[in-house]
C-alpha cells in the first residue's frame, strides 16, 4: 500500500439529489430567501431556481448530502413536513451547529438564486454575462489630485 | 531524452516569459516547460450567467479548491494565510489583479534605513530601465507624477475613478493623506493588439476581454514569434546534475504520463516561490542532499506572503459593485517606517470595489448582516453593489522559520511531493496590521459608511510567494547572486519571487518581471563568462 495521499483528494461525490433530498432542500430554501411581493421576487424554493441547484452541485455534492442529512437529524425527520415555525426552529439550529457543509450549500444556493432573470432585474441588474457587454465606469474628477500633488513628494531616498 | 537546448525554463508565468523574451534575440535554442496548458479567454467566468460561481469552483484562486488536473496540492494547514497559485500558460498572471506597484526603492535597503532584514545587492535604479521597459510590454495604466515614488510614467491612461474610487479619494483628501491612482496592467486603451478594458469587473478568473496584461497575451506571443518554445503540461519533477556539479537538464512527465529528460547547458527556475523551492527541494542527489542548490540550507526559507487584513464599508449611494476593475487607488501614507509607531516599515492601502451580489449575501450571512428569511430581501438592497474596501498590503518581513518543506505525505498527481508550508506572523507584522486597520477604519468613517466590517482572516488575500531562494552577494546567507546565478551550480539561476530579500509592502508581479528582465539583460552580457 502506497504510503502517499495523491492529489485529487477523493471523488466531488454523488452529484444528484433524491426525492427526499429534493424536498429537504427545498423547504430549507423557502426559509432561507422566501418569494417576495413587495420586491417582485420569487422564493428560493421556485421550482426552477431548484432546477439549476439540482444540477450545480459539482466538487461539493458530498457537502450538500451531508448537510441535508444533518437537518434532517435534526428535524427528526421529514423538514418539509413540519409545521413552518418548527422548520424554522430546525433551519436556526442546522445554522449554530453545521460547519463547511452548511457554507458550501448555502453557496450553491445562492449562486443559483442570484442568476435567476427576475432576481437580477428586482436589484437593478442586467440579467447577463459580463462578456462582451462590459460596464460603464465614470472617469471621475482628476482634480481631486491637486491636494495630494501640493503636498509634495513622500518617497524615502535609499 | 530529446535533443538538447541552451536554456530551459521552468514555469511560463510573470517572470519566464519575460525572461524568455529577453533571451530570444539570442537566437539560442528555448524551451519553457509549463505543467498547465493554454487557456482560451473564451472560456474564462465573465463569458457566462454562472460567472460568479464559477470563481468558487474551477476558477477559484486557491489550487486546494480548484483542483484542476494542471494543480498540485499545498499543504497549507499550518499557515494562516492560505496558499494561491495558477498553472497555465501566464501563470499567475491570468489569476491576478494586475495591481502593479513598483517596489520603493527603501524596501531594497530595510538594513541600512531601518536596520531589519537585509539590503538587497541592487537597488531600485538597478532595475528602472526594466521597469520601465516592462510597464511598456505589459501595458500598464496609470498616472506620472506620484509623489511616493521616483518620476516614472506609465505608458497608458489610468484605470477610471469610478464612484468607488471618487468615494474613497474624497475621504483621502478629507484626512489629508496620500492617494493615486494604482498603476495597473489594464490596457484601459487598445494597446498593442489588446483590446481595450470594458470593465467586466472579472479581472481575477481571468479577462474575457484580453485587456489585462497576463504574459500568455503579452510576452509569449511575441517571443514565441521569435523562436521559444512553450511545451505545456509538462510537470518536472526534478532538476539533474552531472558529476562536475552543473545542471544537465530536467525530468519531467509529459501529457501522456511519460517520463523524459530534457537536457539543457542552462536551467532556469521560474515556478514562483513556492514552485521553484519545491523542485530544488525534490532536486537530491549524491552531490546535493539537501537539495540543490541549498549549501547555504535557506532554500524554501524566508516565505513572505503579504498579510492583507480587508476594511469593508457600505454607504447609502450606488458604488461601483464588480462593475470595474477591482484596482482602483492606492495610498502610500504609511509605507516609509516612522519611529513615532511600535512597529518598523509599512504598508499600502490598495482600494477596491465590491462584489457581485453572491459575494455580498455569502459574507451578509457569515457576519450576521443579513438575515434569513423575510428580512433577506431588505437587507440584500441596503448593501448590495454599495460596498468598496481598503486592502492593508504589510511589508512582511523575511524569517526563517517561515517556510515551505517537502510534505512527507501528501503528493500531487504524478506522485511529487507536495509542498508544506509553514507560516505565522510576527509580532512586528501584527502591529502594522492594527495599525492598518485603524487608519482604513478611519477612511471608511470619513468617507460616510454606515457599516464597517474588518476581515482580519486575511485567507483570500494570498499569492504574494516571495523570498525562498534570496539573492545575495554571500553563499553563505543567500541562494543566488547579485544576477540570479546559484552559489552552488554555475548554470542554475533562478529569475521569480524566490530571489525577494525584502517583500516590501505591494503587489510584486512589476518587481518580479522586472528582476527577469534584469537576470535575462545580465546574462546576456556574461555570455562568455557565464559560468566562471
Amino acid at each position: 500500500m502506497s504510503s502517499t495521499v495523491s492529489f485529487p483528494p477523493p471523488a466531488w461525490g454523488n452529484p444528484e439529489l433524491s426525492a427526499v433530498e429534493k424536498r429537504t432542500l427545498a423547504a430549507m430554501c423557502a426559509r432561507m430567501i422566501p418569494a417576495s411581493e413587495e420586491y417582485k421576487v420569487p422564493g428560493a424554493d421556485d421550482a426552477l431556481i431548484q432546477a439549476d441547484i439540482a444540477k450545480s452541485l459539482g466538487r461539493d455534492a458530498t457537502a450538500v448530502h451531508n448537510a441535508l442529512a444533518q437537518l434532517e437529524t435534526i428535524a427528526g425527520g421529514s423538514l418539509a413536513d413540519l409545521p413552518i415555525d418548527q422548520q424554522e426552529t430546525a433551519c436556526a439550529t442546522l445554522r449554530a451547529e453545521a460547519g463547511m457543509d452548511l457554507t458550501l450549500l448555502t453557496r450553491i444556493i445562492l449562486q443559483c438564486y442570484y442568476r435567476d432573470d427576475r432576481v437580477m432585474i428586482s436589484l437593478g441588474m442586467e440579467p447577463r454575462p459580463p462578456f462582451p457587454k462590459g460596464h460603464e465606469l465614470p472617469q471621475g474628477d482628476w482634480s481631486l489630485l491637486d491636494p495630494v500633488r501640493a503636498r509634495g513628494k513622500i518617497w524615502r531616498e535609499a | 531524452m530529446t535533443d538538447p537546448v541552451d536554456i530551459l525554463i521552468i514555469g511560463s508565468g510573470a517572470s519566464g516569459a519575460a525572461f524568455a523574451w529577453s533571451m530570444a534575440d539570442t537566437k539560442m535554442r528555448i524551451v519553457c516547460l509549463e505543467q498547465g496548458d493554454w487557456v482560451k479567454p473564451s472560456e474564462y467566468p465573465a463569458n457566462g450567467r454562472d460567472w460568479e460561481a464559477r470563481r468558487y469552483a474551477d476558477s477559484d484562486i486557491l489550487p486546494n479548491r480548484r483542483n484542476l488536473p494542471a494543480d498540485y496540492p499545498i499543504n497549507d494547514a499550518n499557515s494562516i494565510m492560505k496558499i494561491a497559485t495558477y498553472n497555465a500558460v501566464g501563470g499567475g498572471t491570468v489569476h491576478y489583479a494586475a495591481h502593479f506597484p513598483r517596489l520603493h526603492p527603501s524596501d531594497f535597503r530595510t538594513r541600512s534605513l531601518d536596520g531589519v532584514a537585509d539590503d538587497w545587492p541592487i537597488d531600485y535604479r538597478t532595475l528602472e530601465p526594466f521597469f520601465a521597459q516592462n510597464d511598456a510590454i505589459m501595458g500598464v495604466a496609470g498616472l506620472a507624477g506620484d509623489p511616493a515614488y521616483p518620476h516614472h510614467t506609465p505608458p497608458l491612461p489610468p484605470v477610471p475613478l469610478g464612484r468607488s474610487g471618487t468615494r474613497a479619494a474624497e475621504a483621502m483628501n478629507r484626512l489629508g493623506w496620500h492617494w493615486w491612482p494604482s498603476d495597473a496592467a489594464i490596457a484601459t486603451v487598445e494597446h498593442d493588439g489588446r483590446a481595450p478594458c470594458i470593465n467586466l469587473g472579472q479581472c481575477l478568473p481571468g479577462c474575457a476581454q484580453g485587456a489585462k496584461g497576463s504574459t500568455d497575451i503579452t510576452y509569449w506571443p511575441a517571443a514565441i514569434r521569435a523562436g521559444v518554445e512553450v511545451r505545456t503540461n509538462c510537470r518536472v519533477r526534478e532538476i539533474t546534475v552531472g558529476p562536475d556539479g552543473m545542471a544537465t537538464g530536467a525530468i519531467y512527465y509529459d501529457r501522456d504520463g511519460k517520463e523524459v529528460f530534457q537536457p539543457a547547458h542552462v536551467v532556469v527556475m521560474a515556478a514562483n516561490g513556492i514552485g521553484t523551492p519545491r523542485l530544488l527541494l525534490n532536486s537530491k542527489s549524491e552531490k546535493f542532499p539537501n537539495g540543490l542548490a541549498n549549501s547555504s540550507g535557506l532554500v524554501g526559507r524566508n516565505l513572505m506572503l503579504h498579510p492583507w487584513p480587508v476594511v469593508h464599508g457600505w454607504v447609502d449611494d450606488e458604488m461601483d459593485g464588480q462593475r470595474g476593475p477591482i484596482v482602483s487607488i492606492w495610498s502610500k501614507q504609511f509605507y516609509e517606517t516612522d519611529a513615532t509607531r511600535d512597529f518598523v516599515r509599512g504598508y499600502m492601502l490598495q482600494f477596491g470595489r465590491g462584489p457581485g451580489p453572491v459575494g455580498e449575501a455569502m459574507s451578509g450571512y457569515e457576519a450576521s448582516r443579513i438575515p434569513w428569511g423575510t428580512g433577506h430581501h431588505a437587507a440584500m438592497r441596503r448593501l448590495s453593489q454599495r460596498r468598496f474596501h481598503v486592502g492593508v498590503a504589510c511589508d512582511d518581513l523575511p524569517e526563517e522559520h517561515n517556510r515551505i518543506t517537502l510534505d512527507p505525505v501528501l503528493t500531487d498527481s504524478h506522485g511529487i511531493p507536495a509542498p508544506r508550508i509553514d507560516y505565522t506572523l510576527s509580532e512586528n507584522t501584527r502591529r502594522m496590521m492594527e495599525h492598518g486597520i485603524a487608519r482604513a477604519t478611519e477612511i471608511m468613517q470619513a468617507a460616510g459608511a454606515h457599516t464597517i466590517a474588518c476581515s482580519r482572516t486575511v485567507l483570500n488575500y494570498p499569492g504574494h510567494l516571495l523570498g525562498t531562494a534570496r539573492m545575495g552577494t554571500d553563499p553563505a546567507t543567500s541562494v543566488v547572486n547579485e544576477w540570479g546565478r546559484s552559489h552552488d551550480v554555475k548554470n542554475l539561476f533562478i529569475i521569480d519571487g524566490s530571489v525577494f530579500v525584502t517583500g516590501g509592502g505591494v503587489n510584486p508581479t512589476s518587481t518580479i518581471q522586472a528582476i527577469a528582465l534584469y537576470i535575462a539583460d545580465q546574462m546576456k552580457q556574461r555570455l562568455d563568462t557565464l559560468f566562471d
